[in-house]
């Protein structure tokens, strides 16, 4: 008997659970042949690393600025590898340090504006009269603000803190997702077999979900990475601009901090270079990984490797 | 973007394999239906605009702290003074009453006196806007011609060395913060770094004191920096959209049509798949331009360009109330009106949108 249950044909959810797990290996087959997008997982692989294990690394009394190790703006020598900081504090250490800030801000703000952005961007192309006029005209408003404005004026409005940054940069990005989802929804609802689906008595909810989300979904994930690289670059812009919270080292901060020590002027290279290559280093990654998944996701791409 | 680009896709171009649309009837539909359409956006950017106004006011009013406090820098100052100030902007009244005065004043074009320059915001912003205009419109017209080009180009050789390069250096200066990027150049090619002498000016658009042609020259001279900033960091995202419209076609029946009818490469290219690719690139080219205000902001901060980005930056970080509001005003409208522009040029590019 217990043979012909295990011969029995398997549940509905051991069958969903097989297809997934063979899509994902299927996925991961076709992932490996680009050679950007493992150089790009590599990467951020790397950097999630030296996130994640910079309590044990560096720790977080790096960050303070009494008892600093070394004197202010040394070149790099044997004892601080990138040079110190206006306080004194090791430029290396505060670069670990900094890119725990980076990674989070840009993924959770990536996550919220992407979800917004594809929300509002299918049913807005779907749903077309009063409610798509409505919707559009708010993502227009949202849109017109200038992003890095809108941020700002949030970021000072709200209590200085990364949940104040998050929330900033995540409900001031989400528009452009919408827009470029809308108009990839416009046209590919306006093919012939959105009509077809319609005329065998397709709802709403079955088209989007089953012909357009799918067609959308590539660009979708493209925009999700490359909306990581972009919430990393406006984090690093408002710490710049001086609306970021103050008390935690990021990139953007110590590039506030080089500007403000006059290390332009004074030719500091060693103090500018490091984190903008790190900022661009992540942004670049997460590019990259985007662009192999687009491109896996997307069969017609296939060329672009 | 003419109505004349526009036909080729609609037509199936080049008259040889489509019949030719019949001669009344389904145009003069067509164009009504543009017309309605065009109304209903044109209508669409009013409400935008409106909802931008009434914002503006908002936005800039929920700031905590009192700006006649913030005005005097912390200076202590008798109340007598305080409610003098007060007077004088227009901060005692009841908020309702401030709105109303401002929306009239607005549609008027008078933005208010800003705190800091004691001088109409709409003049500052009249000074500042020429200069603007010439950095963003010279590095507009570069990012996007060069990103048009390149990412047809790219995405024509598609897989190949040449489009490997230009891919993996548009994803790398695309990736770069460009305020970082105009600080290093500005280190190199300004301070002089090791053998590199300082070329460009670190900043600023004039040295003053040259007229006629050799103004012309310094002006130029300085907007070099600032333009290949905005240049390097914009033109990716131009060129990435390009290639991956481009090659979204591609695999497309028309171009194989085209190609077995005996047509030129070059032909297929440009009459019809790129026509065809152009509908998501100007998408973005125009939803890009509230990222190129982020730029100019930055740049021009960067730079010390005397322009409405560096304004902004300046009344930000007073916080001169009046300014920002008008800027942020100038800003979003400028923007909604090239946004409505686009919208007007889609159904021309893509005769699918707007029936």
């Amino acid at each position: 008997m217990t043979d012909t249950t295990g011969a029995a044909p398997p549940s509905v959810r051991a069958l969903v659970r097989q297809r997934r797990r063979r899509a994902a290996s299927r996925f991961w087959r076709q992932y490996r042949a680009h050679r950007a997008g493992l150089v790009g997982l590599a990467g951020l692989a790397l950097f999630a690393l030296v996130a994640l294990t910079a309590p044990l690394t560096v720790g977080s009394d790096v960050a303070g600025v009494t008892d600093a190790p070394g004197r202010p703006l040394e070149g790099p020598t044997a004892e601080f590898p990138l040079g110190t900081d206006r306080f004194g504090r090791d430029l290396l250490g505060l670069l670990v340090w900094g890119s725990r800030v980076s990674l989070l801000v840009g993924l959770l703000a990536a996550a919220l504006s992407v979800v917004i952005g594809a929300l509002v961007g299918i049913t807005a192309g779907h749903f077309k009269g009063a409610y798509a006029t409505v919707i559009m005209r708010v993502t227009d408003w949202f849109l017109v603000m200038p992003a890095l404005v809108l941020a700002v004026a949030l970021a000072a409005v709200m209590p200085r803190s990364l949940g104040t940054v998050i929330l900033a940069i995540g409900v001031t990005s989400w528009p452009t997702t919408a827009r470029l989802v809308r108009a990839q929804t416009l046209a590919v609802e306006s093919r012939p077999y959105i009509e077809r689906a319609k005329a065998l008595g397709g709802g709403h909810g079955h088209i989007m979900t089953r012909h357009v989300l799918p067609n959308v979904m590539p660009l979708v994930l493209a925009q999700t990475t490359l909306m990581v690289s972009a919430s990393i670059l406006t984090e690093a812009t408002l710490a710049f601009l001086g609306v970021g919270d103050p008390t935690v080292v990021s990139w953007g901060g110590m590039l506030q901090d080089a500007r403000e020590a006059g290390a332009v002027s004074a030719g500091d290279w060693w103090y500018l270079v490091p984190p903008g290559i790190a900022i661009a280093g992540v942004a670049l990654a997460f590019t990259l990984c985007g662009r192999a998944v687009e491109s896996v996701l997307n069969p017609r791409l296939g060329v672009a490797r | 973007m003419t109505a004349d680009t526009a036909t080729a896709p609609a037509g199936g171009a080049d008259g040889a394999a489509t019949a030719a649309p019949s001669p009344r009837g389904p145009r003069a539909r067509t164009w009504a239906a543009y017309l309605r359409y065009g109304a209903g956006k044109l209508g669409g950017a009013a409400v935008s605009l409106l909802a931008v106004l009434v914002t503006g006011f908002f936005l800039f009013r929920l700031i905590p702290g009192d700006p006649v406090k913030t005005m005097t820098g912390g200076r202590p100052v008798s109340a007598e003074q305080l409610a003098a100030y007060r007077r004088e902007f227009g901060l005692d009244l009841p908020l309702w009453q401030q709105f109303t005065d401002y929306c009239g004043k607005a549609l008027t074009g008078d933005l208010g006196t800003s705190y800091q320059f004691r001088a109409p915001v709409t003049e500052k912003i009249g000074e500042a806007l020429p200069n603007t205009l010439l950095l963003t419109g010279t590095a507009f017209v570069l990012y996007t011609a060069l990103g048009i080009v390149l990412g047809t180009r790219s995405a024509w050789r598609a897989g190949r060395l040449g489009d490997r390069l230009n891919t993996g250096l548009a994803l790398t200066l695309y990736s770069v913060p460009s305020f970082w990027l105009g600080l290093l150049l500005i280190i190199v090619f300004s301070v002089g770094m090791g053998p590199v002498p300082g070329l460009f000016p670190t900043g600023g658009m004039e040295s003053g004191g040259e007229e006629g042609l050799a103004h012309l020259l310094d002006v130029a001279h300085h907007l070099v920096l600032p333009v290949i900033t905005l240049v390097a960091v914009e033109y990716g995202q131009t060129l990435l959209v390009t290639r991956s419209a481009l090659l979204d076609e591609t695999g497309s029946d028309y171009l194989t049509t085209a190609r077995a009818k005996g047509l030129r490469d070059d032909l297929v290219r440009r009459r019809h798949a790129v026509p065809n690719a152009m509908l998501p690139t100007m998408t973005l080219i125009f939803v890009n331009l509230g990222r190129t205000v982020a730029g100019v902001i930055l740049v021009e901060t960067v730079f010390s360009w005397p322009g409405l980005g560096g304004l902004f930056y300046q009344a930000l970080s007073v916080p001169d109330l009046p300014l920002v509001q008008g800027l942020f005003l100038f800003f979003a409208s400028a923007v909604i009106v090239m946004n409505t522009l686009a919208d007007l040029v889609y159904p021309l590019l893509d005769p699918r949108v707007g029936r």
